[in-house]
């Protein structure tokens, strides 16, 4: 089982090599959440992302992606356990509600641009999208790998050995819901001005 | 024993078949790290092999190959583990040696071309009212001097160090993820040739000064494309060095022999590593800032238009965040060449091994709070000036130290000055100038007098190429009989080393001079009659000094690699050094270590060599060609080579030059990208075998067996190779 190499941390490589990519990815959020903070209120004279932010909207499609961490515990532990139907289920649900969190970007995304905040509306608006859309694309990876997941399950080659690589997938999984919810609450719950 | 010995193979085997299940993109990593798992666990193996006991392993091939359910494989075993030939070979290879030359070389050449890039320069302000260049083509040069040097040169050379020798240094057989490794060198080349094809096809290299200050960078100020490959091709180098740190760290950290603890590190691996971590943290910052620029100059965004209210701080902030730290990311791997050499031609340990670590990590940290420093009149305000120009005199502290040990572990030692010593020595006293010219830019008053004007120029020239690159050179000549096999020619060595020294001051010196009697950096051209003449004209010459001297250093290679059959070879250890790569035999076989040393105190192979007897003195207690293993090994398990990786890679240019002129481009480049990396994670690390689900039990049992023999074979192991290296685990201070 390839959990149990020998390593001199004795964690496997693949899960080490997670871990430091992912401390590489928050500074690569950080970067844009920064940006996005100095220049939330730049709105070049026109209307700021702030001003048409559908709270309530948001909130759900929060709440979905949230839900989705839930399901990827739920499918590691499955897979873990050797139980390939239940793993395949929540492997699949798992990224279908990243694929709804994205559907719900991508239908916010059309609505500001109709209400005239567009990517290159602003400074404000530049990196609203900007940071936004980094994180939906994030999130696509994401779900790339969890079908990736799923049909090497369905082939029926995805068994309790594979549960590390579920781990990993994971892991990158829950870092960008946890980025999420630090945007969420950045940008969305904390007023402009 | 040998029952094991028969059973591993095939427990390998069925290790790399259940990867052969292979998962989708999530895991090209996991599959990769099979090809460690593989490395890890021959590594366990093979320890249970004595030097002698080749015979053993011989039984294991025929085990291998009578074995029932063995299928062959071609290219996952290297029976005789001597590499393939020819061009396919480095093409596909994932040895971290390999990859570690492919690096260096085209270090070198790029050095050749951001060397030129100088020389016009140099040669456009030799004398007053220069007309080699047009001023527009000026900025493009000094440009792309900067950045090519930078980004092409100096970190890849450190790249090419830190793949052929961390791995040595620590007693692992390959990197944690070979393939991996692979695209990062075959990415951060693709984005290399990307970046200078600007020239040809961009109209021209980028022209806003290598930190590119917005609002200069925008559409306006610089309307060819030279811009644009700066911003997506930093980007394509950027994802290279990602990858390749990511790489770097999790070897360094989960790949040390048995016994080598963090503390007992060769220094070279310490700051390596922590360069590493640099990278890791400082490139999605300089990321963003060039997603950004992108965005803005192709798709119309805001983020550095004045006008629409941005501010062009912004860039300022996220370039040198980014950019302090990348000062380290230069330095350190120098820091750290030297401090393997100068203990060698002490023939003392480097003294004060903790200051010179904590002192690396001190730097890798406060490297992180000075980045101000180089905005001090930006407008950033009082208050942020005096901090910084605070924090940046107190990082000279760890810088201090440094020194004060590499002249301390010179103290009183047995000096030899070899060509390698003398580049070592070299970049303390120059890299000792440069950080005090530093030091002066610290106080925020003179920093306004200062900046941008030669003096600048001349101090960070003091630094990278006086601290950075003589340092590599120190490298160079140090590892070159351990990489080849044939020793440097050490006269021409000499006429090397004291023409680059001597001009390098002349070149850099009078720029301290010039700089304070007010010449502007970046200036096309200059008239007569500001005093400027003469020491220019001095530069000029020195800079053709370098070139001179960096000539006479490719003569040298070509000569010495002439006169190699009729010298002695030099043997595994030709320097009595300290460090693991130097008890095996120059050039290292593919597997590296015939058995992974088991590792019982700092500097492990010196120890292996020498022993204090009762009154204290040090005596040789074997020869080096006794202690050094025969590099004979046979039927070690190695990951197998794959075109996957240099398959991806061609994709980030495509992308590139797609998303400048035409996104169905950038399409084609993403679908090549994407099914390379699809088809390498189905593709498993070793080359494909039999599936039999319940054979895996036995393989982890087995794994765990070799893992007990292997502590009880650590006694026997350090009995047979080195009968004292129990009892020396104290520092040898004299010689
Ligand atoms: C052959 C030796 C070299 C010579 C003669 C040389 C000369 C120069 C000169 C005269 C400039 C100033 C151009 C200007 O401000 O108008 C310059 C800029 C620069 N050089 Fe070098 N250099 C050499 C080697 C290197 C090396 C080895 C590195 C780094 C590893 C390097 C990095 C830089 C950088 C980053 C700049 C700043 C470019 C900019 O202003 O945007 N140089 N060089
Ligand atoms: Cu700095």
């Amino acid at each position: 089982m390839m959990t149990e190499q020998q390593t001199s941390t004795n964690l496997s490589n693949t899960k080490l090599a997670m871990w430091v990519f992912l401390g590489s990815e928050c500074l690569l959020f950080g970067g844009l959440i920064s940006t996005y903070l100095l220049y939330k209120t730049r709105g070049n004279g026109r209307t700021l992302p702030a001003e048409v932010f559908d709270i309530p909207f948001t909130s759900v499609s929060s709440f979905v992606l949230l839900m989705s961490s839930l399901t990827m515990v739920l499918a590691l532990s499955a897979v873990s356990q050797d139980n390939r139907e239940a793993g395949r289920v929540w492997l699949l649900a798992t990224a279908l509600l990243g694929a709804l969190f994205i559907g719900g970007q991508v239908y916010e995304f059309t609505a500001f641009v109709r209400e005239g905040v567009g990517f290159t509306t602003s400074p404000a608006s530049s990196a609203f999208f900007a940071l936004t859309g980094f994180h939906g694309v994030h999130v696509s990876l994401g779900i790339i790998m969890l079908m990736s997941l799923f049909i090497i399950s369905v082939k029926g080659n995805l068994t309790q050995r594979n549960a590390e690589t579920v781990e990993v997938v994971g892991l990158y999984w829950h870092f960008v819901d946890i980025v999420w919810v630090f945007i969420f609450t950045v940008i969305y719950l904390i007023p402009v001005e | 024993m040998t029952n094991k010995h028969t059973d591993q193979p095939t427990g390998e085997v069925e290790n790399t078949a259940t990867n052969a299940a292979g998962v989708g993109i999530g895991t090209s990593t996991a599959a990769d790290s099979t090809a460690a798992a593989d490395v890890n666990a021959t590594a366990t193996g093979s320890s249970t092999t004595d030097n002698d006991s080749a015979t053993d392993t011989v039984s294991d091939n025929s085990a291998n190959t009578t074995g029932k359910d063995v299928v062959e494989r071609p290219l996952g075993v290297f029976t005789r583990p001597e590499g393939g030939r020819g061009w396919r070979d480095w093409l596909s290879t994932v040895d971290h040696k390999k990859i570690g030359i492919l690096y260096g070389v085209s270090a070198m050449f790029f050095f050749l071309v951001g060397g030129v890039e100088a020389l016009l320069i140099r040669l456009q302000l030799a004398a007053p009212n220069g007309s080699v260049l047009s001023a527009d083509v000026y900025n493009q040069v000094y440009t792309m001097h900067g950045v090519t040097m930078v980004f092409l040169f100096i970190m890849p050379l450190a790249a090419a160090f830190a793949n052929y020798f961390i791995p040595l240094q620590i007693g692992a057989r390959d990197v944690a993820f070979p393939r991996l490794n692979a695209l990062s060198f075959w990415i951060w080349l693709s984005g290399a040739i990307f970046l200078n094809t600007s020239w040809i096809v961009g109209g021209g290299g980028a022209d806003c000064g290598w930190f590119c200050y917005s609002p200069n960078s925008g559409v306006a100020f610089s309307p060819s494309h030279g811009v644009d490959f700066y911003a997506v091709g930093l980007q394509i180098l950027g994802i290279a060095s990602l990858v390749s740190a990511v790489n770097l760290i999790v070897t360094c950290l989960n790949m040390r022999a048995p016994g080598m603890t963090l503390m007992r590190m060769p220094i070279l691996t310490w700051m390596l590593l922590i360069t590493q971590f640099l990278l890791l943290f400082a490139l999605p910052v300089i990321t963003v800032a060039l997603f950004l620029l992108m965005f803005d100059r192709l798709f119309g965004a805001q983020f550095f238009n004045p006008d629409a209210g941005a501010d062009p701080l912004l860039w300022q902030h996220l370039f040198w965040i980014f950019g302090h730290p990348e000062v380290y990311i230069i330095i350190l791997p120098s820091f750290g060449i030297i401090s393997e050499v100068i203990p060698a031609f002490s023939r003392k340990p480097i003294f004060g091994y903790q200051f010179m670590v904590a002192s690396g990590i001190a730097i890798g940290f406060m490297g992180w709070g000075v980045w101000a420093h180089h905005m001090f009149v930006s407008g950033i305000g009082p208050l942020s000036v005096a901090a910084f120009s605070l924090s940046t005199m107190f990082i000279a502290v760890p810088t201090g130290v440094k020194v004060l040990n590499w002249l301390a572990t010179m103290w009183d030692g047995k000096l030899r000055f070899t060509v390698a010593m003398k580049f070592a020595v070299a970049t303390v006293a120059m890299f000792t100038i440069g950080g005090l010219s530093g030091v002066t830019h610290s106080v925020a008053p003179a920093n306004t007098q200062q900046t941008d004007t030669y003096y600048i120029v001349a101090h960070f020239h003091y630094v990278i190429f006086g601290g950075g690159v003589l340092g590599m050179f120190a490298g160079i000549y140090y590892w070159w009989p351990k990489i080849w096999g044939y020793l440097l020619n050490e006269r021409l060595g000499n006429w090397h080393f004291w023409i680059m020294l001597v001009g390098f001051n002349l070149t850099f010196g009078p720029m301290h001079i010039l700089g304070l009697q007010g010449m502007s950096r970046r200036i096309d051209t200059y008239a007569t009659g500001y005093g400027f003449e003469a020491w220019n004209m001095v530069s000029t010459v020195g800079s053709f000094l370098i070139a001179f001297a960096v000539l006479l250093f490719l003569l040298n290679v070509w000569k010495s690699k002439r006169g190699s059959p009729y010298l002695q070879p030099p043997g595994p250890d030709p320097w009595d050094a300290r460090t693991l790569e130097w008890m095996i035999p120059s050039p290292p076989p593919v597997h590296n270590f015939d058995t992974i040393p088991s590792v019982h105190t700092r500097d492990e192979w010196w120890h292996r060599k020498y022993a204090e007897n009762e009154q204290g003195e040090v005596v040789s207690v074997v020869t080096a060609e006794e202690a050094a293993q025969t590099g004979d090994a046979k039927g070690v398990h190695l990951p197998s080579p794959s075109f996957w990786p240099l398959a991806v890679a061609v994709g980030f240019p495509l992308i590139g030059y797609g998303i400048i002129f035409n996104l169905w481009l950038a399409l084609v480049g993403g679908l090549i990208v994407l099914t390379s990396l699809y088809s390498w994670a189905m593709e498993p690390a070793d080359n494909p075998d039999t599936q039999h689900d319940d054979h895996d039990h036995l393989q982890h049992d087995d794994d765990n067996a070799h893992t007990e023999d292997h502590d009880n074979q650590d006694s026997q192991d350090s009995a047979s190779e080195s009968p004292d290296d129990n009892k020396d685990n104290k520092q040898l201070t004299v010689a």
